[in-house]
């Protein structure tokens, strides 16, 4: 068990590295979402304001400031690998989540609206469970995080348009409180 | 796993459905042609009777027929003296509804008759014959002292100039459209020599706003009752096969988790409530295990499990996506969407495990197996070229391949018990819509709920 997790790990890393993680079928668009990362599901700015008196008072997973406030992977169609540009944020988690070891998380994986719902369930776990990999990889321990899907049953935006896809095709991390 | 606890969340079970409500006693002429006379015909007394049914749902279905079969057989079906007693529209509107919907029937007017014929008349075929009808259903309804109504019909061969048979109901006031679509059953049966399917029910997921509702209804829309209500997501309704149990999965705490429901008394229970993902059910044809899609040891696989959630045993062992099992009828395969070869596709292998072999080739896309009721067909989903999303058809031996549909992201297609039709969910005007397609491809319609989007169907069995 433990060699087959380093060989998925390894290929992980190798997705990471900037190769696909695996042949994706024809019809891939590029994931750019246009708010990438800023819209953290579940995290409001309500403590934006208290930024200024002092950091040290506001909680860095919730300072717009500190990467740890933004949650997000985003993924082209039908793809799963994490690409370079949401790397530092799984690092900056993995990092959290090793220095609080009774903090959990819980990973969802979210597709879009293309195809169908229980192969989207599916493909949800699976980008939930490669941030899952790497956070684990990174020093989070394996009891810390929950990786699940919601396939694409809970769109961020409902629209039916590639900007809405691009959007929807994500992973969140989300902490207690958060979901 | 956390067992077959009560289930938590904001999800609500309804109460009991219409399942205890009872059917029309019949006494029918199906034992052949010697049977067609009424005098023959028994009238038994029927069950009690149980108000059960859950409140009804504000909005039903609507029905569109939107295609027809090319060869329809010219029918007239003469309204029931006496049928404006019962609820409205009464026992023959539904009937022509019925198979006009079927597509094999071309319902014809019929001119005021005086007297009106019944079943009891003698029948003047040429008449019918310069009608144009090959066929012909004569019938009545009688107040019995009990209070109670006796329906009656018989149907006849025009070309032929024979009778084929009837049957008389006792039913109450409620049961006119069951008793409506029984004959309608008795009709297309003696005609098309195929099963009818007016009498059964299906299951599907209305989306209004936040609100998700499990319903179930009358084959065609009618009389839908709401098995459960959640402010989060369900998905993949599935019969057992005796059509008294529902599994589906509920987003309600947040991730998938599989559940059983009993029709009968509302009741419900968790199947699979493992770490990660729990979905897609199936059950096996003789109800007593499920196949379903876990994530509890990485990945998504399959593995049977039975009803009440115990004997978890893993059927699959692969590095990717397995997901979507389906048994065949005879319960010796189970048909599953892999993307074990770099694209998903679909993949069957012995229902008690072993090697996968692959089935569709065509295609970067394939999806969503459902094996027909005789087990030689194939309905799936595919992806064409041009990124639309249709309801594809294989023939298992041939490995002939036809597109049914012509949506853009058609999905979820679920055969009638009697394999002539597939329903399945599209969208249109940005609206969620059930349709039904013929396995010809022929007869097509649609079902649209008001204010609401309408996915995930599934056909329940014939009811015994």
């Amino acid at each position: 068990m433990r060699v087959v997790l380093i060989a998925v790990l390894g290929a992980l890393l190798a997705a990471c590295a900037g190769t696909s993680g695996r042949q994706a079928p024809a019809a891939v668009e590029e994931a750019r979402p246009g708010a990438a990362g800023t819209a953290a599901q579940g995290v409001g700015g309500q403590g934006v304001q208290g930024a200024a008196l002092g950091a040290g008072a506001l909680d860095p997973l919730k300072d717009p400031a500190n990467i740890l406030s933004k949650r997000s992977v985003y993924y082209a169609f039908d793809r799963y690998d994490i690409t370079s540009e949401y790397r530092p944020i799984v690092e900056a988690h993995a990092k959290y989540l090793r220095a609080h070891p009774d903090t959990r998380v819980l990973v969802q994986g979210n597709t879009d609206e293309r195809g169908s719902r229980e192969y989207n369930v599916a493909l949800g776990q699976r980008r939930a469970e490669g941030v899952k990999s790497m956070l684990v990889l990174l020093g989070a321990q394996e009891g810390q995080v929950e990786a699940t899907s919601l396939g694409e049953e809970k769109p961020r935006d409902p629209a039916h348009t590639e900007a809405a896809w691009a959007q929807n095709r994500r992973s969140d991390i989300l902490y207690p409180g958060e979901y | 796993m956390s067992g077959p606890a009560s289930p938590a969340g904001d999800a609500r079970a309804g109460a009991r459905l219409r399942y205890n409500r009872g059917s029309p006693t019949e006494t029918r002429g199906a034992m052949h042609r010697l049977l067609a006379r009424w005098r023959m015909l028994l009238v038994i007394a029927f069950a009690a009777v149980a108000s059960l049914a859950a409140p009804q749902a504000a909005a039903q279905l609507s029905i569109e027929i939107t295609g027809a079969g090319a060869n329809r057989i010219p029918i007239a079906i003469v309204p029931f003296p006496g049928e404006g007693a019962l609820p409205a529209p009464g026992i023959t509107a539904i009937v022509r509804a019925d198979l006009e919907r079927s597509g094999l029937f071309r319902t014809i007017e019929v001119p005021p008759l005086n007297p009106p014929p019944t079943e009891a008349s003698d029948v003047n075929y040429a008449e019918w014959r310069a009608r144009l009808a090959d066929a012909l259903v004569l019938g009545s309804v009688a107040v019995r002292p009990d209070g109670r109504y006796e329906v009656r019909f018989r149907l006849f061969d025009v070309v032929r100039q024979v009778p084929l048979g009837g049957v008389a109901y006792t039913m109450s006031k409620d049961q006119t459209r069951a008793t409506a679509h029984r004959i309608s059953d008795y009709v297309y049966q003696q005609l098309t020599g195929v099963r009818g399917i007016f009498s059964t029910r299906i299951a599907y997921v209305v989306k209004r706003g936040a609100r998700y509702e499990l319903q179930i209804a009358d084959e065609d829309g009618a009389d839908e009752e709401t098995a459960l209500a959640s402010f989060e997501p369900i998905i993949s309704p599935a019969w057992s096969p005796d059509g008294k149990k529902l599994a589906y999965v509920s987003f309600e705490t947040k991730k998938p988790v599989v559940y059983v429901h009993s029709l009968l008394d509302g009741k419900r229970h968790v199947v699979a409530n493992f770490k990660g993902s729990n979905s897609a059910p199936a059950w096996s044809p003789d109800g007593k295990q499920l196949a379903v899609a876990l994530s509890r040891d990485g990945g998504s696989q399959l593995y049977l499990i039975n009803p009440d959630g115990t004997n978890v045993r893993r059927i699959t062992h692969s590095n990717a996506i397995d997901t979507e099992p389906v048994f065949s009828p005879d319960g010796q395969w189970i048909y599953f969407t892999s993307d074990r070869g770099g694209s998903p596709q679909i993949y069957r292998m012995p229902a008690a495990g072993g090697d996968a072999q692959r089935i569709t080739f065509q295609g970067s896309y394939n999806v969503s197996p459902r094996i027909s009721p005789d087990g030689k067909s194939l309905a799936y989903i595919t992806r064409t070229d041009a990124g639309q999303f249709r309801v594809a058809l294989l023939d298992l031996s041939s490995g002939q391949m036809q597109i049914l549909t012509d949506g853009d992201r058609d999905e979820s297609p679920s055969f009638a018990p009697n394999g002539r039709m597939i329903l399945y969910a599209t969208v249109i005007d940005n609206r969620g819509v059930l349709s039904a397609v013929s396995v010809d491809g022929r007869v097509k319609y649609r079902l649209t709920a008001v204010g609401g989007d309408v996915r995930e169907p599934a056909w329940g069995p014939f009811i015994q």
